[in-house]
């Protein structure tokens, strides 16, 4: 099996920002929620990271 | 005077709700589904009647354990001696059951060889410590710690 850097990214956050999703909040909706933000600090704060050791070597 | 600043704060003290139910059920199913959890991804949800979040956590830890064995990760042995790798064994055992399977048909890698290999290994730590938190939010469920 091969992936690619960010499909790594984007399967690791979405896994598990389901889980992190389901097991810090108590209701549904907010569990959908917060999955949600997971799922994008993961992959925004990814990319931001890539920005800044980009910006670093140049 | 004393004695009635005793009783104020006597009567300030608030102990802890308890959703479920009677004594022997917050005793015993707690630990069951906290083990039943570690061993089986989902199963601690499962055995408390929370079957779409079972199944969600079921399938979540499981592909990423599995991932990370198709992308040729280590699977980290409990004796070599190294800090690092007695850290990431801790966390390859949270996987329970997953862990023995593959140290049984002897899956995965001794060494990681290729780039992508090191994103296989992290997978399979991650899946461990994630299964952890899915079996104690299976017995903070069960004890009534978390209500719902």
């Amino acid at each position: 099996m091969t992936i690619s850097h960010f499909g790594a990214v984007l399967l690791f956050s979405l896994l598990t920002s389901v889980v992190f999703g389901i097991t810090q909040r108590s209701d549904p909706q907010r569990m959908i929620r917060f999955a949600g933000f997971c799922f994008a600090m993961f992959v925004g704060g990814t990319i931001v990271a890539s920005w800044v050791m980009w910006l670093i070597k140049h | 005077m004393a004695g009635i600043i005793k009783v104020k704060m006597t009567s300030n003290v608030k102990t802890p709700a308890r959703v479920a139910g009677n004594g022997s059920k917050s005793t015993t199913m707690p630990m069951v589904a906290l083990i039943a959890g570690w061993l089986v991804p989902g199963a601690g949800h499962f055995v408390i009647g929370k079957w779409v979040r079972g199944l969600l956590l079921f399938v979540s830890i499981t592909t990423m354990f599995v991932v990370g064995l198709e992308l040729k990760g280590k699977i980290y042995s409990p004796n070599t001696g190294d800090l690092l790798d007695i850290l990431n064994f801790a966390g390859d055992l949270g996987t329970g059951l997953l862990y023995a399977v593959a140290r049984v048909f002897d899956l995965g890698q001794a060494a990681v060889q290729v780039a992508v290999a090191d994103y296989g290994t992290k997978f399979i730590v991650v899946a461990g410590l994630l299964n952890v938190i899915a079996a104690v939010d299976a017995h903070s469920l069960a004890s009534g710690r978390k209500a719902s």
